[in-house]
């Protein structure tokens, strides 16, 4: 689960971590305001989205105006919230159609000696946590990762003893930071380990992360992202969702049990797990056609889900066909087939309708099929499902 | 032989009493698994189809010897399911349940280890040893007494390869579904051990899926260690990179884990890659081919 960044420097203040002072503002007249409380000559506007890359992104209605912007007086701060707000930003995350901004963080200057990165995320190859820093902030990070790794500095911590003061100090002397502000690093990186393990993040990001010309440390952006599977405990955090982030078609599969990601092809698939519902889609592109979606039905799959995903599937205009690919284990195939034959009366397919059902309860799955007044074109194997589903898109 | 299990293994379920736990220890029993037992808090003392219910997993082994356990308690309760069983001395755990929070494995994980306990998931279908044991929720029909090991992240694609070896007439000698979550008790070089030095496994199968450096390492382990034919497959190789998980996540794995990626590195230590899903079964048969 993503957060925004305000709600992110929150979560930090409550932690320890320095952030400047800001203020979330929602309007034009609220930007202003937000300008003379902070009494600062410079001051920041960002847009607030869930998404990186803001100070490059620009604004679709007006395309001269960043996602970041340097104000000097309170007109020029309510002129530059009215330029974001209700208007859409499109960065190199948040794909072509972008997102609406529907806050901005305004946010006090401050005089910046080094811009440095951090970063702590799991590390699935040692199964522990990672912090990393680098001396190469403000930039794009996978750039440094890629040509230059050795920039990147990284130390491992349990989460039950979280980050060791000696571990700091070995960063701090890659990172340069000397004198008392190894002090000042030391909080801040433990308090950060101790955010990522109590919280249950999955990342925690600041880029840049700051060191003043008076040798504080501040986190200048904040990126913080969580376990979904542990918000049941993460009561707090769970409150952070922002549903109007996400794409509405996914949050409704996700509040019927069902993993959906839209694509733009044209051919739906309807699978039970994760690595069959990737090779189908794998095996359609090497049939030459293009998957409209991803879309894993899950094990308890019932007769409300499947009909559910089927409404959710034949809901994209752009789809000519539907390639359903059951290999049953947990899931029966005889309740996909008797939830295939209900969704059809209760929708009704006027597209081509491919089925290959296997495994746990076959032969009630294909008998529930065969009687059934559905139109259906059914396969035997992968090949057979991909071959006839292409086919009847191309006839 | 085989790896893992096999017809002496004693198993008991933790999490009997919920519906997937009762269903599945049923199906495994069926299928020919000693089922001894089974494990709710609060509920010893009742039976579920004629298997005994304990209160706790040392209960349970004292009363049945049971050496292997299947756990399908709720996700909030996996990680203390977990160290229960190896608390009472289990030696193969098959952790099913799904969602389980990452951090929580983070700890498990170094338990085990430390233990020596052979932990399969979580989020995994669990593992068989064909016509003998059968330790989770894969359709037994499909499996056939053979040489092929077969390990996967992915629970039903390893279905889908299990039936291409099946047709293939090769058959299994043990199948591990080793789970899809970030961190897994057992990785595919823990069982290319294990496969290298079983009589039964003549040849291997490696399914793997993009994100992560599994596959990667488990190619070089194969270039240095294993002499049997090894196939392998990676799922989402069209998969479009859209959906990211933020600067960090590709930082950790220095550009690796793509598709691509993974398919390089297994050619390179000399393992048969399959082109398309369908090709699973096809390429074992290439493999072994190529190694006689």
């Amino acid at each position: 689960m993503k957060i925004h960044e305000f709600q992110a420097k929150e979560l930090f203040q409550k932690a320890g971590v320095t952030v400047l002072r800001h203020v979330v503002a929602r309007s034009k007249e609220e930007a202003a305001e937000a300008y003379d409380k902070l009494g600062t000559a410079i001051a920041v506007v960002k847009a607030q989205i869930h998404a990186g890359g803001r100070g490059k992104g620009t604004i679709v209605e007006i395309p001269e105006q960043h996602g970041v912007q340097l104000v000097k007086s309170r007109e020029e701060a309510a002129q530059v919230a009215g330029n974001l707000l209700g208007n859409t930003l499109v960065t190199i995350q948040t794909g072509a159609e972008g997102k609406v901004i529907n806050q901005v963080l305004i946010e006090e200057g401050c005089d910046i000696a080094r811009e440095l990165y951090l970063g702590i995320v799991l590390d699935r190859a040692v199964q522990q946590p990672v912090l990393m820093c680098s001396t190469e902030g403000g930039v794009e990070i996978e750039k440094v990762a890629e040509e230059t790794p050795e920039l990147i500095h990284k130390e491992h911590f349990d989460p039950s003893y979280g980050l060791q003061s000696f571990q700091v100090r070995k960063l701090c002397q890659k990172l340069g930071i000397g004198g008392a502000s190894v002090r000042v690093a030391d909080r801040f990186m433990k308090a950060l380990c101790r955010l990522y393990v109590n919280s249950d993040c999955s990342l925690v990001e600041i880029n840049p992360l700051v060191v003043t010309t008076a040798g504080d440390i501040v986190a200048l952006d904040a990126k913080v992202s969580f376990d979904s599977n542990s918000m049941y405990r993460q009561k707090d955090i769970a409150e952070y969702r922002d549903v109007s982030e996400e794409e509405p078609t996914e949050v409704r599969a996700a509040e019927s049990g069902l993993s959906y990601i839209k694509l733009d092809g044209n051919i739906a698939c309807l699978v039970n797990g994760a690595g069959l519902a990737m090779s189908t889609m794998d095996i359609i592109k090497l049939h030459g056609a293009s998957p409209a979606n991803f879309l894993d039905v899950g094990g308890g799959a019932d007769k409300e889900q499947v009909t559910e995903a089927f409404r959710i599937l034949l809901s994209d205009p752009n789809v000519k066909a539907v390639l359903v690919n059951i290999f049953g284990g947990i899931a029966r195939c005889s309740t996909i087939a008797k939830a295939i034959v209900a969704a059809s009366q209760e929708i009704g397919f006027e597209i081509p309708l491919v089925v290959r059902l296997e495994g746990t309860e076959v032969e009630e799955g294909r008998r529930i099929l065969e009687e059934s007044d559905v139109a259906i074109i059914t396969a035997t194997d992968l090949t057979d499902a991909a071959t006839k589903v292409v086919a009847a898109i191309s006839g | 032989m085989s790896i893992l299990i096999n017809e002496n293994t004693k198993v008991i379920c933790q999490g009997i009493t919920g519906s997937a736990g009762t269903f599945h220890t049923r199906g495994c029993r069926d299928y020919g698994t000693q089922m001894v037992g089974g494990v709710t808090p609060g509920k010893g003392g009742q039976e579920i189809d004629g298997i005994p219910v304990f209160n706790t997993v040392v209960d349970a082994v004292a009363a049945t010897g049971a050496n292997a356990t299947m756990i399908f308690v709720p996700a909030a309760f996996t990680a203390d399911a977990i160290l229960e069983a190896v608390d009472a001395g289990i030696e193969v755990i098959a952790a099913i349940t799904e969602g389980v929070p990452v951090l929580d494995m983070v700890r498990v994980y170094e338990i085990v280890r430390e233990r020596g306990v052979a932990l399969i998931g979580p989020n995994c279908p669990g593992l068989i040893t064909p016509g003998e044991c059968k330790i989770g929720i894969m359709p037994g029909y499909i499996h056939n007494k053979g040489s092929v090991g077969v390990m996967s992240r992915s629970g039903t694609l390893t279905y889908e390869a299990v039936w291409q070896t099946s047709n293939e007439g090769l058959g299994q000698s043990t199948c591990v579904g080793l789970g899809g979550d970030p961190i897994v008790g057992t990785s595919f070089i823990d069982l290319l051990k294990l496969y290298e030095a079983d009589e039964q496994t003549e040849s291997i199968m490696m399914i793997g899926e993009i994100g992560g450096t599994a596959e990667e390492e488990a190619a070089a382990y194969v270039a240095e260690h294993v002499t049997k034919p090894v196939a392998a497959f990676i799922a989402g190789r069209t998969a479009p990179p859209g959906k990211r998980m933020g600067h960090a996540g590709a930082i950790i794995s220095g550009g690796k884990g793509t598709a691509v990626e993974k398919v390089n590195a297994l050619q390179a230590a000399g393992i048969e890659v399959a082109e398309s899903p369908a090709d699973m079964g096809a390429a074992v048969v290439r493999a072994i081919a190529k190694k006689a």
